[in-house]
């Protein structure tokens, strides 16, 4: 089969458990088209001779009953890999090999995939377009000129470009769904608690949380289903009834009660996205599914909390890479020159910003005005939703307020890169889960995304509702292949 | 300095100071494994050999709490009568160090485990009231070790995430002797409770220090300085002792009193400055993200206080109540749990009396002449009651008593065997006796003569020379009885 990248994961499963194809040559397949694009920069390191390796062995002893037998995926640089190099995007830990696994990764080569490599993102996961990265910007198959979205861009370029199948981002602000909707991609933010951090490079503990990102609803549904586990490494990890989301998975949402928020209105929105709007709108009645006004009235002030909690936590999250231990040492006079040497050296300029309004907002005399409010709007936020989902069984808003935007235009405007966050931030806040699918283009052929967020543990219902709207809308990528010479 | 009985004062010119004290105890709780990890926590390991990935804050490690002690804590809190909080938070306490791995120290700030409560002092004239303000559970940090090389610092991390309980008392204390006691009665119930081993050598149990002085009388606290991470009761004695001094002295100079931290230094017995107030760290605390609430049930709490031992104030008033003993001897008898099982195991089968003297005075001059613990004693409590009952009932006098104990104390040996191999049984056949005597008073007969023409101070003389040709053996009231009858 020639294109075989071309085949969506549930396809590939497919056919390696028919075995109309081995796990070598899908794993062949995918190496030779993410060798053909390394311009696009989604790799950070590359682990292709193993991956080779472990997909021979696949085929020597096949484990079919598995749920991802012998497929290939790389994920983001985010997730510490056993005797690979993670680096979370920072030169702090450009040399760190982690002697463990993270739980999401394990529990995906529990069922038979095969790791390719560590794909680029955000330093620390802090960025909208993947240009804060210590290892280069990625570029957005859609276009050259474009960033991928961030801070899991790497992941969203390397799923649009089929250089991996699957793969898994993390999202604190709307860090899955924002590159998803920049790529035309789909990415599902799970609720709080339902994957495992054990082994995630952190950035705001209180927020983070793994995902899958896909070409599809079903692919997605498939990968949460491997990656959701209660883990006791984990004292966030929630121990609650996981779905077989992909098992369960159906198109039939008559009667779901479908909330719009009217607070999503921003005023600097363009036509194009409250068109998108619209349309997914009558998408979802098309479906069956009943629409109904809601108010979430702290929205405005979800994107100000974040922005305080978020920084604060990584704040103190950050302070291990200190070149005492592990990763990075800049030499210095003594300590805490060597600290101030490596830190500043080790640390780009975005996440020294974000240390640096951490600190401050947990600093005595502005903790009160800062933090501590902002833990209390944040409860107001959650009690919005709560309020909300009294009325209705998910909630409908575009992911961004925009497409994708060029390479270079926001790095010099953080505020204006934060905004990005807006509709997607609110959901971190709250531990909702969220998903991001593709539902139009906007004026220049740029994919947009719709945001559906359900209630806390109810990712099945938010999957049922996209795996609805998905075949109304019909989305198709236009994807050239410009980077392969 | 006067000492009228109970106060501790300080007088300079026409002016009498009264020290203020208040401390925090870090207390390390008896644990297999670490409060976040699962490494192990023996005191004197090789460096670096007890670490986890967590305790070396390697990326995406998350603290999980050791549940074992939660529980330490709690029955740490029930020992000292405190309110004990069904909610508490883990906070992070945020500053660089090499040893601080994290690059913050999970603690509890706002929210702890453990609320007031109180500790009872018995001081020569009476007893006091030592207010507890709080108690939480903490990490320690890991050791940095400077003295290895010349250039570099060496860091050893067995220590780091060990549970320590910090125990904050109220500024009650208000001389050296009632910190003293207050450390040792902490250090007793602790024992009691099995939470924390209270050896201060190997650092289980530290002290940082409040001192501030005010003018006798005076309701409104001094500037307080603390001194930090003192080791041993003697020292925190002596540090409060200079430092009280040095506030007089400032204060009668006409001076103010910095708030500062402050360093003991054990070799010139001064302490020194170590930060000032605006010098200190901000450690912006907040709550753990990585850790949720702790919250227990009141079974979970009522389940531990059936686990309860009977604590040194208890058993003190058992002690008095059932076996008559006095306030002073249960004091000494109580205060370590090692003393009263030795003392309870001993009265099981002999004479609480008895126990109780030879116990307080011979037991533990012995020991401590040999430098051992009750635990190490080389007699056991079986043996010694054998002996209190070879006492008792007449086999061997008191005297002897000390011969035999003495032979025991060289290795557990049984007292009767020692008693009936070295032929030390009392002699209390009368017949014997009046033999024995008869002897003596004719080898004496000048002295008998001069005893009976009135001196009669002579039978002293009688008496000591009836015993030494017995060998010691003789028995004393028997010997006494019939050495009147017959001079």
């Amino acid at each position: 089969m020639s294109d075989i990248t071309k085949q969506s994961l549930s396809e590939l499963v497919e056919n390696i458990k028919g075995k109309k194809l081995s796990s070598s040559e899908v794993t062949n397949a995918f190496v030779e088209r993410s060798e053909k694009s390394k311009e696009l920069n989604a790799y950070i390191t590359e682990d292709y001779a193993n991956a080779l390796n472990k997909a021979k062995k696949f085929d020597e002893k096949p484990n079919l009953d598995l749920k991802l037998p012998g497929i290939p995926m790389a994920v983001k640089d985010l997730f510490c890999t056993r005797d690979l190099r993670t680096t979370a995007g920072s030169k702090i830990l450009n040399n760190f090999v982690p002697t463990y696994e993270s739980t999401v990764t394990q529990n995906i080569w529990n069922q038979g995939a095969i790791l390719m490599g560590k794909l680029n993102c955000d330093e620390f996961a802090m960025g909208s377009s993947n240009e804060t990265s210590f290892f280069g910007n990625v570029q957005n198959p859609i276009d050259k000129n474009l960033v991928p979205g961030g801070s899991s861009g790497g992941s969203s370029s390397a799923v649009a470009a089929q250089l991996t199948p699957i793969t898994i981002g993390t999202d604190t602000g709307g860090s899955i769904r924002q590159p998803a909707s920049f790529t035309g991609t789909v990415g599902l933010k799970p609720t709080y608690g339902s994957c495992s951090r054990y082994g995630i490079v952190a950035f705001a503990s209180s927020l983070d949380q793994a995902g899958p990102m896909a070409q599809n609803v079903k692919d997605c549904a498939l990968l949460q289903e491997v990656i959701s586990t209660y883990d006791e490494k984990d004292s966030t990890s929630i121990d609650f009834k996981r779905n077989e989301y992909s098992k369960e998975l159906t198109k039939d949402i008559k009667g779901k009660k479908i909330g719009i928020p009217k607070e999503y209105r921003v005023d600097s929105m363009p036509k194009e996205i409250e068109d998108l709007w619209k349309k997914g709108i009558e998408y979802a009645k098309d479906c069956g599914a009943e629409i109904i006004d809601i108010s979430l009235p702290h929205t405005n002030y979800a994107l100000p909390t974040y922005y305080i909690v978020a920084p604060a936590e990584a704040s103190s999250n950050l302070a291990r890479y200190d070149g005492v231990k592990y990763g990075f040492r800049a030499e210095g006079e003594n300590l805490i020159d060597m600290y101030e040497k490596t830190r500043s050296e080790g640390f780009g300029a975005e996440v020294q910003r974000r240390i640096m309004i951490g600190t401050y907002v947990l600093s005595s005399g502005y903790y009160d005005a800062y933090y501590l409010k902002a833990q209390k709007v944040r409860k107001l936020i959650k009690n919005d939703f709560d309020d909300a989902y009294k009325k209705v069984d998910a909630i409908l808003t575009p992911s961004t307020p925009s497409s994708a935007f060029k390479i270079g235009e926001k790095t010099n405007d953080p505020v204006s890169m934060y905004l990005n966050d807006i509709f997607t931030v609110p959901v971190n806040l709250a531990g909702l889960p969220g998903i991001s699918i593709p539902a139009g283009h906007d004026a220049n052929g740029y994919p947009l995304g719709l945001q559906i967020i359900g209630k806390a543990f109810d990712e099945q219902n938010i999957l049922n509702i996209a795996y609805a709207m998905e075949e109304k809308i019909n989305f198709k990528n236009n994807i050239t292949d410009w980077w392969i010479k | 300095m006067s000492k009228n009985k109970s106060e501790y004062l300080i007088n300079r010119h026409d002016n009498q100071y009264e020290v203020v004290i208040g401390l925090e105890v870090h207390a390390q709780v008896t644990s297999e494994s670490k409060l976040f990890s699962t490494s192990a926590t023996k005191f004197g390991a090789e460096p670096n050999t007890q670490v986890s990935l967590v305790d070396a804050a390697f990326p995406g490690m998350l603290p999980v709490i050791n549940e074992y002690c939660v529980k330490q804590a709690i029955k740490t809190g029930i020992g000292l009568k405190a309110k004990i909080n069904k909610r508490s938070v883990f906070d992070r306490k945020n500053y660089f160090y090499a040893d601080l791995p994290q690059g913050y120290q999970i603690s509890q700030f706002k929210d702890p485990i453990v609320g007031e409560g109180k500790v009872i002092l018995d001081m020569p004239d009476g007893q006091k009231e030592v207010g507890i303000e709080r108690l939480h559970l903490e990490q320690d940090a890991g050791k940095s070790i400077h003295d290895l090389d010349p250039k570099n610092t060496f860091v050893d991390l067995n220590r780091s995430g060990v549970a320590l309980m910090e125990i904050v008392s109220k500024p009650d204390l208000r001389s050296p002797d009632e910190v003293n006691a207050y450390i040792k009665k902490l250090r007793s119930i602790m024992r009691y409770l099995g939470t924390c081993d209270g050896n201060m050598q190997e650092g289980s149990l530290r002290a940082d220090v409040n001192v501030s002085v005010r003018k006798k009388g005076s309701k409104e606290f001094g500037t307080r300085c603390e001194i930090k991470n003192v080791n041993s009761i003697k020292f925190m004695q002596m540090a409060i002792e200079y430092e009280a001094n040095r506030q007089v002295d400032l204060i009668e100079d006409g001076q103010t009193i910095d708030q500062e931290t402050r360093l003991f230094d054990t070799k010139k017995n001064e302490t020194r400055s170590m930060r000032s107030k605006e010098d200190a760290h901000d450690y912006r605390y907040f709550p753990d993200p990585d850790l949720l609430p702790l919250e227990v049930s009141d079974d979970f709490i009522e389940n531990l206080k059936s686990e309860i031992p009977e604590l040194p104030d208890e058993k003190k008033k058992r002690f008095i109540e059932k076996f008559k003993l006095s306030p002073y001897e249960a004091n000494i008898l109580v205060s370590d749990i090692e003393t009263s099982n030795y003392f309870e195991n001993v009265i099981k089968k002999s004479d609480v009396k008895l126990a109780t003297n030879w116990i307080i005075g011979e037991l533990f001059a012995a020991l401590n002449e040999k430098n051992l613990e009750i635990t190490e004693s080389p007699i056991s409590p079986g043996n010694l009651s054998k002996l209190i009952n070879l006492i008792k009932d007449g086999t061997i006098s008191g005297k002897i008593a000390k011969t035999v104990f003495e032979q025991m104390m060289e290795g557990d040996k049984d007292p009767q065997k020692i008693v009936e191999e070295k032929g030390l049984k009392q002699e209390s056949d009368p017949k014997a006796l009046e033999a024995l005597i008869d002897k003596v008073i004719d080898d004496n007969r000048d002295k008998a003569t001069e005893y009976k023409s009135g001196k009669v101070k002579l039978f002293g003389f009688f008496v000591g020379q009836v015993m030494k040709v017995s060998g010691g053996k003789a028995n004393p009231q028997l010997v006494n009885e019939i050495l009147k009858k017959k001079l």
